[in-house]
């Protein structure tokens, strides 16, 4: 990992790679950032970009020694149903039917229709029935999946970014300070994550933003502990001794040789953990702690037509929750693959 | 050894006492409950005066005061909204929750150790790979989606099953209780199956993993030697040494089965002390959210210390490190 002494080589393929993976990298962010504020390049675009740059940015990763990853059909399928997940939720606004929450577009006589039957004007088809405010349930899914999907991504980043520095922080400094952050951590992991999220959300109240801050809370205690088990491992390899010899300042050994080398293990955990915030999220949309009415997550949509559910009319929950079933379904799929891949001593 | 447990106990209370702080603080944050309390168009001498009979006229730091004081002697505060008081509200709706978290352990053990075990002696087949992802979908489906799904097959498409309440209860040492009448059974059954199969698949993948091992061991080839039927060597000899894990991890699951009951209970319309915890949320109840949450982490941080103060007893190697901090 030492970037300085190593002389730039035009053939070596690897370097293509990790340019190609640090500017879709980049691509990603400022596309996102782009989104969520509404400014900058038009929406489209902007999101053909992020696709773009996903798709890049995980076949960097699938390259080299990820390169097992793709052994055996169950890897294709969930790789390939979670891309179409993603795309989905990615372009909502341009492939559903409908806009749920435009007034305009919706009429109260559509209320409660099951799937296949039309609207009142004849002018479009209900393929999977309408809600009882006569939301279209298809579009209600796809903005649904992009809401779930935003924001456990969002949380579950930010918990690991911050997981990441507490971890490094803690067994770089050693002794005391070592001793209160791990007391911290392993105090909070103590509760399941469902109690604290629950408690957070007694104590905020429903929103995007509050939901998140509290799926990063719940989160960042994990990434904490899982980094500084292998910071501490790393710290005592050569390589940081060659670093110390080398008269690198503090900040230089910890960002640029150490912390590359704590990734790696943690990108099986975010691919996991990226389901459990889903079904975390939904889980606190349903019992009417999480998403605002306004945005509805899948577990908010399951909740609102649950109530409908014993009456026989079953398509208001079952299908967002088909649609939630399959988004956890295939990331857990990938993130196994991920830890076989990884740990050939689990591949059996 | 008595050292370690002092400072374990010593641990266990400041950890209570920091509960009280967050919990405290946090939900007294949130909204006004004179709100829900009076009418919208209350004068506002009568909404002075609401406020003046519950405390909330008085700074923040003398309600914490007030809130100790009488939270050393058990009382968490009146309910707002039934009027008891908070602390006997949840235990009298504990019973219900308990039962329903030791039905779902029973049912996770009958599930997840027999399909582990199968699991474990087919590894490398085609039945012990099925097994394993079915235990991935057991991870990943949302507690409240399998509830969902047993009550429209079992409850609305066959009607086997009622889908929510609780049914007939028969009083037990004080307590109402369904498990131990058929129709109450009948009740519990898909609450409880839903609560398990999270813990049924961990217990599947424990299951499996000491199978795998258990086989390799000297007492399976001297069992097989002896000409004792597969059936026999997995279901007497390797499953009393996969035993000893499987029931410590469940011990420690219990609480998370509680915690996780919240969502359950919910689907189920089952009067529990999560169902208690989700209506108190919506009504802004707070003496019972607090309440709820005080027992909640002591029902917690009792088991963590039990679990510890074994640990010790049993492996010498933890009470060397725990000394060491």
């Amino acid at each position: 990992m030492s970037a300085d002494i190593q002389i730039p080589d035009e053939n070596d393929p690897g370097r293509l790679w990790r340019l190609a993976s640090r500017l879709s990298a980049i691509a990603v962010l400022a596309a996102l950032l782009m989104l969520l504020s509404g400014t900058g390049l038009p929406p489209l675009m902007a999101r053909f970009i992020l696709l773009i740059g996903l798709i890049i940015l995980a076949a960097v990763l699938l390259r080299g020694k990820y390169a097992k990853f793709f052994s055996g059909p169950a890897a294709y399928v969930a790789t390939a149903s979670l891309l179409v997940l993603v795309v989905l939720a990615i372009f909502a606004a341009e492939l559903s039917p409908q806009n749920p929450y435009d007034l305009r577009q919706l009429d109260i006589m559509d209320g409660r229709q099951p799937p296949g039957s039309t609207n009142f004007d004849k002018t479009m088809t209900f393929h999977l029935g309408t809600d009882e405010q006569g939301r279209d349930i298809l579009s209600g899914i796809l903005y649904g999946l992009r809401v779930s999907l935003s924001v456990s991504l969002v949380a579950t980043l930010m918990a690991m970014v911050i997981g990441v520095v507490v971890g490094i922080y803690a067994a770089w400094a050693g002794g005391r300070i070592e001793a209160i952050l791990m007391r911290i951590v392993d105090f909070q992991l103590s509760f399941p994550s469902i109690l604290v999220a629950l408690m957070l959300m007694a104590a905020f109240g429903r929103g995007l933003d509050k939901i998140v801050i509290a799926l990063i809370i719940v989160q960042w205690a994990y990434y904490a502990r899982t980094v500084r088990g292998t910071a501490l491992s790393e710290t005592r390899k050569e390589y940081i001794d060659a670093a110390r010899g080398l008269g690198l300042p503090a900040w230089r050994i910890v960002f640029g040789h150490l912390l590359p080398n704590c990734i790696p293990p943690l990108i099986v955990i975010s691919t996991v953990q990226v389901a459990n915030t889903i079904v975390l999220e939904s889980s606190l949309s349903f019992l009417g702690v999480g998403v605002p009415i306004t945005q509805p997550s899948l577990g908010l949509l399951i909740a609102n037509g649950y109530g409908y559910m014993l009456s026989g009319q079953y398509w208001m929950s079952m299908y967002p929750g088909i649609a939630l079933l399959a988004i956890v379904a295939a990331i857990n799929m990938v993130g196994d693959r991920l830890r076989d891949t990884l740990n050939p001593r689990l591949s059996r | 050894m008595l050292v370690f447990l002092l400072r374990r106990l010593a641990q266990s209370v400041f950890v209570l006492i920091a509960m009280m702080v967050v919990v405290f603080f946090g939900v007294y944050m949130i909204g006004n409950p004179v709100d829900i309390l009076i009418s919208p168009d209350a004068t506002p001498a009568e909404i002075e005066e609401t406020m003046a009979r519950f405390g909330f006229d008085q700074p923040v730091y003398i309600q914490f005061l007030k809130f100790v004081g009488n939270a050393l002697q058990g009382d968490l505060g009146r309910s707002f909204v039934h009027g008891e008081p908070a602390v006997q509200l949840i235990l009298s709706y504990m019973p219900a929750t308990l039962e329903l978290a030791l039905l779902g352990l029973v049912f996770s053990v009958a599930i997840g150790v027999p399909l582990g075990v199968y699991a474990g002696y087919k590894a490398d087949r085609w039945q012990g790979r099925a097994i394993m992802t079915g235990s991935i979908f057991g991870f990943s489906l949302p507690n409240f989606w399998v509830g969902m799904l047993l009550i429209l097959i079992f409850a609305v498409e066959l009607r086997w099953l009622p889908s929510t309440g609780r049914g007939e209860t028969v009083a037990f040492l004080g307590m109402r209780l369904s498990i131990f009448s058929s129709d109450g059974l009948q009740y519990m059954l898909l609450p409880a199956l839903t609560l398990a199969l999270y813990k049924a698949s961990l217990v599947t993948r424990l299951a499996r993993a000491g199978t795998q091992e258990a086989l390799m061991q000297d007492y399976v080839k001297f069992a097989r030697a002896k000409g004792l039927s597969e059936t026999r060597i997995l279901f007497v000899h390797v499953l009393k040494n996969i035993m000893i894990p499987i029931i410590t991890v469940l011990g420690l699951e219990l609480g998370s089965m509680i915690a996780f009951a919240v969502v359950t209970e919910t689907v189920f319309a089952w009067p529990g002390m999560g169902k208690l915890l989700i209506d108190s949320i919506t009504t802004l109840d707070r003496p019972v959210i607090v309440a709820y949450l005080m027992l909640t982490v002591l029902i917690f941080i009792i088991i963590n210390f039990a679990v510890d103060v074994i640990y010790t007893l049993l492996d010498p190697r933890v009470r060397v490190r725990g000394e060491g901090v």
